[in-house]
This record gives structure tokens, sequence and C-alpha cells, in this order.
């Protein structure tokens, strides 16, 4: 039998109050202000004067428009190099990296432009998956932020300098520094930077380099001898996470969900599935993936690790954590069923914590950690960073260089590291704005964006990777390691500096080898020396069990500091960036800004609704933010997101949200990411931008569907509930009864199967969307006003614990009343949703003007000179997917700062140029990537053959990191697609509102969730 | 009074009309003097003498056929910039090139020919100084590809030499490999039309004043009889009254309508008109002729237009593509003056684009000339004798559209389109399979 839970959209639905549901019942608001607020009343009328003066000129404008065509020019190049063709896009091979994930991508670019990134298949980590934070990362590029040029201070200002006489100062000045020379900057995997660096160092031996990282894992780092173990999800049956979000942003998301997910797909051949556990405070993207997950408060997170040693390693210091779900229990059965294909994992940045977890991994012998071959994405050491703070502070130090590091901003003692740099003689900015840190410094010496530099990465030990540059440097910028190289004395190019690094490595025929490895990206072999230790010596157990015993335990709410899956560290590619600040929150779906998160109870207890402003505070230090119920939120504790707060990110960053990081204690110089915290109400509200809460319009059954593994297991054909409409001749498939004709489909006909146990709601897919067909960013305002643009969205569904098994037992006004109530700990389902493009689709035939029109390959087609606006079809769309464009966002001004990127010729540059850009007063929606489609087309008719499966691939369905999305084309029968149809179809294949017989051509795949059966013994 | 206005009304009637008419002609027309075009712009018995070398041909002679299909398409990415087949260009002429070199050498000289020049090879050296020193750029294409390549020539040695015989310009149908032989039997039943016209006009004028004649002759006989009484000299004398067509309502309510028709007509069609560019034909920075490079030389399209077979946009060739010839050729003259001044300082040459299509509009060049075959001209009108470019075809979508109705398919050998001409065929064989009923009518197809 299938489970059918009820799903609540939100907090609001759930709590059916009088006003949601008038907005329930009148689904589309009934007066939508056009100009600045809610609060706009009487001053939208226009008056007729106005109307009159507008008509005058409107008249006028056009008939002077159209009476002369103005000129354009064709430009050709001077010398055009051999690859570039004007109208084809090139794809080079390099690597993202910024302190926070890792990923290998494919530069798409066109006449010479980067415009979006695609995953590299190449690489043996994450095997073509992007994050949505490296699918984004394109605009950095662009980004109107960036210094553009080399400056000095002078007075507040800081002043545009010859880029010599910059030179000529700094060398005086390092040659002159007494005391310590420090280069901070976050992890640096490039090992020829690093030698850089130590070169640097040899010219002026005083230099120490510090690493410092923002979510540091220094802990982590220090419980393994100095090495990051790596980590591989697929080859563990049981998972046990406490705190560590690592499909979202834990060391190396991407990875490590593609890991993940291969223990996660299931067919009627494979009936099995990896079981995990996560025991977290706040509710993450891999707590909602989650099999059981448990909410625990963070102080008591070490004791979870306590109990879980105890009963593995078996240890007899008693844990206090108090296992009354029995989910710890089951969880250890599991891990010791598992045995060698078991693993936990901790986010803890409390050594005595990571100490515990390698304990236990030891002892369960899980193949599932490798030491020989670590990761290297965290080498920052908190206590060395404390210490530089302390000796800046002391006036020990007599020069400092931030190289992408803004300690100023995103260090807990950020305060401290403002004072200190007052005591510093010389201080010299790599970073690529003004930021924060760069403000305050002397000399400011930008380096190159990412996409103009050559530099390498070893991710992996034995794993390296390239970065090319695939732009001309747009400003008077310079790559860092070149600033470096020349302060240092040394006459080479950096590039020629790499070459000669890797002519080591590569070995034999080496520009055959070098020419492969910039082309493909990734290289084997390594080019970093043996790690040097460069954290404090590891624990060893007994010390971290009175560790865990001995830490304080807090009275009064406890406050966790997470990431975000958008903004990351808050860095300033992430922050500055619009595309993330708008891109859902996965599982609140808020939108700019953060805020917080608070469990329903507290809520309740403390008389907060949503959007109330209230102060925390700790560590002496205050910030505001409204609050957001979050089901799932550890009671007794609230989590805030760091990354939020600049004030020198650029215009979209700056002022959004507040900044958690001041908030975070301390312990034995390491950065714990919680701390206790005194919350005080204040009058204020401030409306929380979430985008899904007004989506009411999937208020139906069979919308997505759900099923246990058990079930699952025993009848694949019966965990997707199929309905059936009554005809004379007895129930029927809804599409069995149709007053329309059907199409018929020669040549191809384009379809998607979304697998909904694959999809993990990254929101990847968003961004890559996004970017890749010009969608508009419209802001926290228009965002509350629900007039978000993107055209995928993923709808976020809790689940409530009650069925409608329970009316016989409990009545079905007793159940109906439970099924409105939540469950603490709400089981999440994430489902993107996007155009359906129904084989009879309700808004084809609404529209006046046939704007929106049926294609013979099955695609619904917009076409948007014709559109009118009428709106008919997005009021008629079951699937609530049509976006209206209400303004101009690409030329009002009011967009300026949020949608920059359409607004100046900089921005400009990462359009896609086979994509119109709307004007206002059309409707669009997703195209099914129509412009790859007929690219697609049109290069196997050039080579006389028909495509093959997986040429033509959606955006979407090419940036999954999971494969949860698959596109191709039905008709044959040999895809990809046709095969899982076949496949699934009467198994978990089912369409969204499907007796309503709209025919999508998309498919879902019923969710599995392992939620009962026990992991067996190998 | 009354025959004054009897006259001069259908003078006025005239000269409105003239006056109409010569306005819609001069939207047909444009700026300067360009040469008068049809709305239609599709003439397809347009010369096509500068890419004859380039139509597709159906693969014949030895060779897998999929080889020299894919040859077909490498050769016009990569070779014909600078060879022909049967004709010298910047390179030798490649027919025949298997029986004068082993592919054991060709292969080699194709991949990095400089490097078998620097071997000392003794043919590789005769041709090198042969053509001027200039060197054959290296190509990464793999052993195979190479071996489709030559496949390809070898397919088309002898074959294309119509074209390229009939050079010199003049246009001897040089496009007769596009022609069907039924455009002849047309054109032919349509001159033997108007010759038939002409006749019948002229025996209807010999009638008409044959008639007049006659009736004068018989008047003047009339009057000379006395015998005739009142109502007999009335008749004769009888003048038709014109004032009662004046006065007459119906009459008049007619021209009303039809002038007020007219009108609207005239303005509609004006609308219609505003922003189209038909015939524009701007003055370029460099006068740089198509009927010289194009016309007389035959130079091939591609060989400036690189990407017009591969890529969305036929680009405008940068000055290095100029550079090829002009390094050598006419060097003194000032029009090539500014290209050496604009690379001296490296500004680029602001052309003036001349056809613009909306943002709106998506159209890909290779899909039209690679996959389509269609002749540039067929577009871009009789390019090989113009002095000055002009925008030839209105660029208007009931164009597009319009032909993407007429047009039948180019399937022929292409794999892509096979299964669905099949069904085509069973289905509906008795109709062309053209681009429409393929959805090349569709919005999104152009639209996105």
């Amino acid at each position: 039998m299938q489970e059918s839970p009820k799903y609540w959209k939100g907090i609001e639905e759930l709590e059916n109050s009088p006003e949601f549901m008038k907005n329930a019942l009148t689904e589309f608001a009934d007066f939508l202000p056009v100009k600045e607020s809610h609060g706009a009343s009487d001053a939208t009328v226009a008056p007729r004067r106005d109307f009159l003066k507008l008509m005058g000129f409107g008249i006028a404008a056009a008939t002077l428009a159209s009476c002369e065509t103005p000129i354009r020019k064709a430009i050709p190049y001077l010398n055009k190099p051999e690859e570039v063709d004007p109208g084809i896009a090139n794809f080079y091979a390099s690597t993202f990296f910024i302190g926070q994930d890792y990923n290998s991508i494919l530069v798409k670019t066109r006449e010479g432009r980067p415009i979006k990134f695609e995953g590299n298949p190449e690489s043996p980590i994450t095997r073509g998956g992007l994050s949505a934070r490296a699918q984004a990362a394109v605009l950095s590029l662009y980004d109107g932020g960036r210094l553009q040029h080399f400056a000095i201070k002078k007075g507040n200002e800081h002043v545009k300098t010859d880029r010599d006489q910059v030179d000529q100062e700094v060398r005086a000045a390092l040659a002159s520094t007494t005391g310590k020379i420090a280069i901070v900057s976050p992890t640096i995997i490039s090992p020829s930077t690093k030698k850089v660096i130590a070169e640097f160092a040899s010219r002026f031996p005083s230099t120490e380099h510090v690493m410092y990282d923002v979510n540091s894992a220094s802990g982590l780092l220090q419980a393994n001898g100095g090495v990051l173990p790596s980590y591989d999800f697929s080859k563990a049956r049981t998972i046990v996470s406490v705190g560590a979000d690592f499909l979202g942003t834990w060391l190396s998301p991407v990875e490590y969900a593609q890991q993940y997910i291969t223990n996660r797909k299931v067919s009627s051949e494979k009936r099995e599935m990896s079981r995990h556990y996560q025991f977290e405070s706040a509710l993450t993207l891999t707590g909602s993936n989650a099999d059981v997950r448990v909410a625990v408060k963070p102080s008591m997170q070490g004791e979870v690790v306590l109990a879980l040693y105890n009963a593995i390693v078996g240890g007899d210091a008693a844990s206090s954590y108090n296992d009354e779900s029995k989910q710890l229990a089951k969880a250890v059965r599991d891990l010791k069923n598992a045995r060698g294909a078991a693993l936990v994992v901790a986010g803890s940045n409390d050594p005595a914590v990571q100490t515990l977890v390698a304990a236990i991994n030891q002892t369960l012998g899980s193949t599932a950690v490798d030491t020989t071959a670590p990761s290297m994405i965290r080498q920052g050491d908190d206590a060395r960073m404390a210490r530089l703070i302390r000796e800046m502070n002391a006036g020990q130090v007599g020069a400092v260089i931030f190289y992408n590091a803004n300690p100023a901003y995103d260090h807990p003692l950020a305060e401290q590291v403002v004072n200190g740099l007052k005591k510093v003689k010389t201080t010299i900015s790599l970073n690529d704005r003004l930021d924060e840190t760069g403000i305050l410094c002397t000399y400011a010496a930008p380096d190159h964006n990412f996409l103009e530099s050559w530099n390498d990465y070893e991710p992996k030990r034995g794993s390296l990777s390239l970065a090319q540059p695939v732009i001309t440097p747009l400003f008077a910028t310079r790559q860092a390691q070149d600033t470096l190289l020349t302060w240092a004395g040394s006459p080479t190019t950096y590039y020629n500096y790499l070459r000669n690094q890797w002519k080591g490595v590569l070995g034999g025929n080496f520009q055959k080898a070098w020419d492969k490895a910039v082309h493909d990206g990734v290289a084997v072999g390594t080019a970093s020396p043996a790690p040097v230790a460069q954290v404090a010596q590891p624990l060893d157990v007994n010390a971290a069990i009175s560790a865990i015993k001995s830490a304080p335990k807090p009275s009064g709410i406890e406050l966790t500091i997470y990431e975000k899956v958008g903004i990351g560290n808050g860095a300033n590619i992430y922050a500055n960036n619009p595309w993330l600040q708008e891109l859902p929150d996965p599982v609140s779906k808020a939108t700019w800004g953060n805020y917080v998160a608070v469990s329903r109870k507290m809520a309740v207890e403390r008389k907060w609704e949503q959007g109330d402003v209230v102060e925390v505070s700790a560590n002496d230090k205050t910030i505001q933010l409204p609050v957001l119920i979050q089901p799932g939120q550890a009671d007794g504790a609230v989590s805030i997101a760091l990354g939020y707060g600049r004030t020198n990110a650029g215009k979209v960053a700056n002022g959004v949200g507040a900044n958690v990081l001041p908030l975070a204690s301390m312990r034995n110089d390491g950065i714990l990411y919680t701390n206790v915290v005194n919350i005080k109400e204040t009058d204020a509200k401030s409306p929380i931008a979430q985008t899904q809460t007004h989506h009411t319009i999937m208020d139906r059954k069979a919308v997505v569907q759900e099923a246990s593994l058990a079930d699952y297991i025993k009848d694949p054909k019966d965990v997707t509930e199929y309905e059936t409409i009554s005809t004379p001749e007895g129930p029927q498939k809804p599409n069995k009864v149709s007053l329309w004709q059907d199409y018929e489909y020669k040549n191809h006909h384009w379809g998607m199967v979304i697998d909904l146990n694959s999809c993990i709601g990254c929101g990847s897919c968003v961004v890559g969307c996004q970017v890749e067909n010009n969608v508009a960013v419209v802001g926290k305002q228009e965002v509350l006003n629900r007039r978000e643009m993107h055209w995928l969205r993923i709808d976020r569904y809790y689940s409530s614990d009650a069925h409608k098994e329970d009316f016989e037992t409990k009545g079905k006004l007793d159940t109906y009343e439970a099924m409105e109530h939540p469950s603490d700990n709400p089981k999440v389902i994430f489902q993107p949703m996007l155009c359906q493009h129904c084989n009879h689709a309700p808004c084809e035939t609404v529209c006046p003007v046939l704007a929106t029109t049926h294609s013979s390959e099955g695609l619904n087609q917009m076409t948007y000179n014709r559109c009118v606006g009428t709106r008919y079809c997005a009021n008629n769309c079951p699937y609530k997917v049509r976006r209206f464009n209400w303004f101009s966002y690409y030329s009002n001004e009011k967009f300026e700062t949020v949608n920059g990127h359409m607004f100046t010729d900089l921005g400009r540059m990462v359009l896609n140029p086979d994509v119109t850009v709307r004007a206002r007063g059309v409707m669009e929606k997703c195209s099914f990537c129509v412009q790859r489609i007929q690219l697609g087309k049109l290069e196997a008719k050039k080579q006389k053959r028909r495509p093959q499966d997986g040429e033509i691939v959606s955006a979407c369905a090419q940036s999954c990191p999971t494969q949860a999305i698959v596109f191709g084309d039905m008709r044959d029968p040999n895809s990809r697609i046709s095969q899982i149809m076949r496949r699934e179809d009467g198994e978990r294949a089912f369409h969204v509102l499907d007796t309503i017989n709209t025919q999508p051509n998309i498919t879902y795949l019923t969710k599995i969730r392992n939620t009962e059966s026990e992991v067996r013994n190998a | 009074m009354n025959s004054i206005r009897l006259r001069s009304l259908p003078h006025l009637l005239l000269a409105l009309f003239l006056t109409l008419a010569a306005y819609g002609q001069s939207l047909a027309q444009t700026v300067g003097s360009a040469p008068a075009v049809s709305k239609e712009g599709v003439a397809p018995d347009a010369t096509a003498g500068a890419t004859a070398a380039t139509a597709t041909a159906p693969a014949a002679g030895g060779g897998d056929a999929a080889a020299i299909a894919a040859g077909d398409a490498l050769f016009k990415g990569n070779c014909a910039q600078c060879h022909a087949v049967n004709d010298v260009v910047v390179g030798p002429a490649l027919a025949g090139i298997t029986k004068r070199r082993p592919m054991s050498w060709i292969i080699p000289w194709v991949k990095n020919s400089s490097k078998v020049v620097a071997s000392g090879d003794e043919y590789a050296v005769k041709l090198f100084n042969q053509y001027g020193k200039q060197q054959m750029p290296s190509f990464q294409l793999s052993d195979q590809e190479v071996t489709s390549i030559v496949a390809w020539v070898t397919s088309q040695e002898g074959k294309a030499t119509g074209p390229t015989d009939n050079a010199n310009g003049n246009n001897i149908a040089p496009g007769e490999g596009s022609k069907t032989p039924g455009d002849d039997a047309a054109a032919g039943a349509g001159s033997y039309v108007n010759v038939l016209l002409i006749v019948l006009v002229v025996v209807l004028i010999v009638l008409v004043v044959t008639l007049v004649i006659i009736a004068n002759i018989m008047k003047d006989v009339l009057r000379g009889r006395k015998d005739l009484d009142g109502r007999d000299v009335e008749i004769i004398e009888q003048r038709f009254d014109y004032s009662k067509i004046y006065k007459s309502t119906a009459v008049r309510a007619i021209v009303g309508v039809v002038f007020v028709l007219a009108v609207l007509y005239e303005s509609v069609q004006g609308a219609m008109g505003v922003g189209l560019q038909q015939g524009y034909q701007p003055t370029q920075p460099i006068a740089f002729s198509h009927k010289l490079h194009a016309g007389e030389n035959q130079i091939n399209c591609a060989y400036c237009h690189t990407s017009v077979y591969k890529s969305k946009s036929a680009n405008i060739p940068s000055a290095n593509i100029c550079m090829n010839c002009h390094s050598q050729v006419k060097t003194e003259s000032p029009e090539i003056k500014k290209i050496y001044r604009a690379i001296e300082r490296k500004q680029p040459i602001q052309w003036v684009r001349i056809h613009n299509l909306p943002d709106l509009a998506y159209f890909n060049h290779s899909q039209h000339t690679q996959v389509g075959g269609i002749e540039c001209q067929t577009c871009h009108g009789p390019i090989q004798n113009m002095e000055v470019v002009y925008q030839y075809s209105p660029l208007t979508m009931g164009w597009c559209i319009n032909c993407h109705r007429e047009t039948p398919l180019n399937t022929k050998g292409n794999a892509y389109y096979d299964n669905l001409v099949k069904l085509h065929d069973t289905k509906n064989g008795a109709v062309p399979f053209t681009v429409s009923s393929n959805g090349g009518t569709e919005c999104s197809k152009c639209h996105y």
C-alpha cells in the first residue's frame, strides 16, 4: 500500500489562518501593486494630464522611431583567431575553486566571452557535476563590484595608481619591513601557487603563510593527523552524519552527492538502498534527504558521537544523550551490520568530536574512508590565524598581504582584525575588490578573475586539475601569483612557472602531455610535497572523551551557524552574485538574506510570528534578523546562515541580511560554529522573501508520490497510485478519455524523466537554467510580490505523520486534524517543477493570439513577440510554471541593483546570445532549452545522421550532479529516457495531476524511502 | 463648363493613380540608385556562378558514400577557402590528387605541410615554390578525415567544370545544377503567352480604328442624304451626355469607394513597409566590389565568409583574410591601403551592416547552406553582379514563411531525413515534402 501523507507547503498552510485561507482561495491577489511596495495605494492612479503627456510623447516617439532605422555596424576581427568562429560556442576545460568546493568545469564561450559553465565529465572527482555556486560563478567575471585597477589608499580613498608605482612602493615597504610578513589566504590547493608563496618567503624570510577557512575544518584535520580523509559515500551502505551537510555544503558536496546517489537509485532489478541517519540541529539539505533524521541540539552532537563511540568501539564514559526516539540504537545496529561499508561523518569543528569519529570509522573498518589519497580542500588552521590576529594586535607584524582573504568580515574575531590592521605598517590586498578587508589596506593589487588566469589545483593527492584563461583580462588587474613573483623579484611569469612545475609531474613528452592536460582540464599525478602538518598534534581518544565530557553544558538558547547552499561561505564572488542571492534555499525556500530559524514550539512559546525581527546577541555583539519558523529545527536551538551582512562586496550583496560570524565562539583557538545566545523581541517586522508558500495550486492529490523501500521490495508495481476515471466501460486511465485529438510525432518527441529518488534538491538545475536562458533576477520585493522569474523551481513539501489509514481507528475528523499538525521533524521531498510540456496543454487553448502553441516535436512553444500579455495561459496552467514579465528587468532602473548584469555592457557579456531577452508584458516559461535542441539537430543534419541520445540535453538535465533529470527523445526506442519509461511504466512512473489529462511530457518517478528496513549483514 | 469638368475628372483619377503607384514603387525601391528588385526575392533562375562550385552535388563515383558525405562537410569547412576540385584558387586544383600523390604523402602534408617541405621532399618543395611560397596551414584532422576529404574530391572530379568553365561573369546559367528542367518549360510557355497577348492587342487596336473609320464614313454618307426625318437626324447628331455620368450617384459612390479603398490599401502597404530595408545600399568604408571578387574572379563565397557552412553567422572576413591575396595583389590601390592602415593602427574595419534581422528571430546560415543546400543568391540576390551590396530580399517573416512553405526539403543523402521521407511518402507522397511539412513554420523554430 502506498503511504499517502498529507503535504503542506509551509507554516501558513499548516496554521490555516483566516488570512491564508483568503489568499489560498483567491489564488491571484486582487491588487498587485505596480509601484514600490505593498503599502502603495492611490498613488498608482495616473492623473489625466500625465496620461495626455505620456500619450503625446508616446506618439511622437513612435513616429520618430519609425522614421529612421539606426545604422548598425558589423565589425570583424582584424586577425581572426583560428578556432573562434562567430556563432559557434567553444568549450575550454578549467577549474573552479575559491575556498569552498572544488569543481572541474568546461567553460562555454561565445565570440570569446565565457557565458556558461558545464561540468567536466573527465574529472574523476566531480564527474561532470556542478554545484549551484559553481554554475553561478561565471557571473563573477563580469561583476561590476570588482576593482578595475591598482590603487593606493590616500586618506580615506583608494586612488587609481600606476601598476609600476604600486610595485615600487610595495617592494620598498617589504624590504624595509621589520617584524613578520604575513600572507593570509583561505585554503590554497594550487601546488604552484604554494611554491610561489614559498619563493616569496625565501626572498623575505620573515614571511609566514597563514591559511584559514570561513567554514573551517581544522578540527577534522587535527583529528586525522593534518589531512582530510577522502570519503567515498558510494561504498557506504549505512551512513550516519552528525551535523555534516555533505550534500549541500560540507567539504566536497558535488562529489559526495554523486557517490551518495549511486546507492540511492532503485529499480525493480535493484531493490536496495543505503540507509542514511542524520543527527543535526538545523534542517539541512542532507537532513532533508536522510531516511532517518533526528533533531539534536548543537551541544548534544558531541554526546551523540560519544554514544556511537561507546556502542561501537566500546567506551565507558557515559553519554548524556537521551536516545528517546531509539534511532541512535538503530543507527548503531545498522552501522554494525554494514561493517566495512559503514560510514560516520560529523560536521563539528571540535577536534575531540572528530577524533572519536575517526576512531569509530576505524573500528568499523570503513572502506569509505581513505587517508592515503587525502582531500586537500581544507587546510586552514584556526589556531594559527588566531595567533596571527594576536600578533597583529601586539604590533609584531610588519606587513600583511591578503590573498582572497577577508578576515575583517568573515572571521569571528573580525573586530580584532580591524584593530590589529591599524598596527600593521604595510597592508596589501590582492582581493578582487575593495571588500571589508581591502578597504582597510593601503595597497590594492587586484587579482585576475579565475577565468582570466592560469592555475593548477590538487584537490586530492594524486588528482591534478588545471585552469586556463578563457578571456583576455577585462581590467588592469594582475594575477596574484604574478604579483607575488614580481615583488619577490622573480623575472618569470606565472605561466612559465606553472609549466616548469608541471614538467616534473607529467614527464615524458612534456608538450604533448601538457596539451592533453590543458585540453582535459585534469591530470593524474601529484605536484604537492608531502603534507606538512600545519595543525596541532592530534588528540588521543581518552583526551577527546574527556574534552567532550568537560565541555560546558550550555543552558539557554543555542545557536548553530551554518552555510547556505547558495551563498556558501559568503566570499565576494558568491555574495555579490544575484543568481545565488535569489536562489531559494532548498529547505526554507527563502531568498535574499538570512534569518533566525526557530522551531515551531519555540515560536509559539515566545509568541513569535514569521518575519518578526529579533535581536540575537552573544559575545557582546548583537544582530537583528527576522524569525523564520522552520520545521525540523531542534527545539531550544536556533540556526543562522553565515555569508550575509556584507558591507563592501558590491551593489548586490551590501546590506542583505546580517553577519552572524561575530556570534561564533572560540575554544582553544578553534572556531566553533555554535554558541549560546540571548534573543530579544523587537517591534520591527521584516518579511522574508520565500518563493514557495504562494504556490497553492498544488493543493490536490497525486502531485508527488512516495513509498517505503519495504513496500517497493514487496511489489514495485504497488508503490505508485494511478488514478482512474469512471466510464461506461468501467474505470479507465485518464488518457483514455479525451475530447481532444492526439498529436502525432513523426520526428522527435522530447521528454523528461525526473527521479524523485535521486533529486536531492541542491538547486544546481535552477541556476543552470537561469544562466542558460537569460532569466531575469527580480530582487527581494518582487519575490515578495510573487513575481520571481525562475523557469524551473524545486518544490519542497514537508510531510506530516498522520495518514488516512488512521480514519478507522481515530475517526475522520480527528485524523484530518492530526494531518494538519506538523510532526516536529517532518519528512521532506523535493520536486523540480517546470513547464510540463503537456500534450493536451490547457495554456494553448486559451491564448487569444496563438502565442503559445504545440510543436511537432512535443514542445509547448512560447512565442514572445506574439504575446500580448493577457496572462490567460498562466491562469489556466495547473502547474503554475508560467512567468510574466511585469517589468523591463533589463532597463528599468528599479532593477539595476539586483539585475545589474542585464544593464551594463560589462554584465550583458554573460547573456546567452541564442536566447531572447524578454521584454515587459510578455509571458515566459521553460522552453525545454529549444535552442539546444535546435543546435543538436542541426549538428546531426550537417553530419547527415540522426542525433545520438545524450547529445541533446536541457541545461537542467546537464547540471544535475545526481542525474535525477534525464532528457531525451521518447521516439527513439534506444534512448535512455525510453528505456527508463519502459522499465518504470506501471511501477514508479507517474504524471503530476494525471487525472486532469494534460498528458505531460515530463514523467516523475516515485520517491522511495528506506525508512523501516534494517540493513542486513553483507 | 461641363466639358472641361468632364475632361478633367479622368485626368485627375489618372494622376492620382499614377501618384499612388509611384509611391508604392518608391517604397519598394530605396535610397540612391538601387536596382529594382522584386518583393518575392526568391528568383530560382538567379545566376549562381560564385557558389556553384560548392553546390551540394550527390555523391557519385567510387568511394564510400558516408565518407564522401563527411568529406563534403570537411572540405567546405577547411579546404574550400583555398582549393577547388577542378580549378586553381589559392592552392592547386585537387582533381586527380590520388593519381599524383599517394595517401601516405597527402596525410602528413595536410597535417603539417611545412614539416614536409622542411623534410626536403622534392615534390613538396616544388609545390611550395610554384605557389608563391605560400604555406598551407596545418590542419588538426584525423587520417580518416583526410581520407574522406580525398574521397569526396575524387567523387567530384570533372563534375563541377560547368560553372567554373563558364566563368568570366556572363550569366549562361551556371546555376543549372540547382535548376529543374521544368523551369525552362515554364519560361518558354510564359514568353509564348506574351507574344500572343501583344498580337491580340494589336489586332484589337486595328479593329477599333477600322470601326471608328467605318462609322465616320457612314455618318458622312448619312449626312449627305436629304431624305432623313428629324428623328433620324437627331440620332445621327446624337452626342453622349457625359454630365449624366458625373451626376449619377451610383458612379459617384463607386468612385468614392474605390478611392477610399485605394488610399487605405496604400497606407496599409506603407505601414507594413516601415522598418523594411529591402534595397538598402549603404556606402561602405571600403569600396569593396563583390562583382569583381565573386563575379569576375570567381572567388568562392566561403573563402572570405569562412563560417557560412558551419555557423549561425556568415562572418564578415577579418583583415587577415584580405591579406592572403592583397599582401601581393593591388597593393597600391587607395582602397586596399585602408586595410593596411586598419591593421597598422589595430582598428578593425567598421562595415555597415546591411542585413539586420530583429533580435527576436533566430537565423542560422549553416542550416540553409550546408543542410538545405540553398545558394547564397537565393536570398542575397545576384551578389556576383553587385558593385555595392544591397539588401535584395525583404527579410520579412512572410518572406521566410513563404519560402518554407514552398521549398522542398533537401533530404537527399541525409540520413537524418531517411525515415521522415519514408513516412511522408507512404502517407501523402503526392505533395512535396516541404520545410513546413516537417515543422518548419512552427514558432519555436526561429523564435526562442
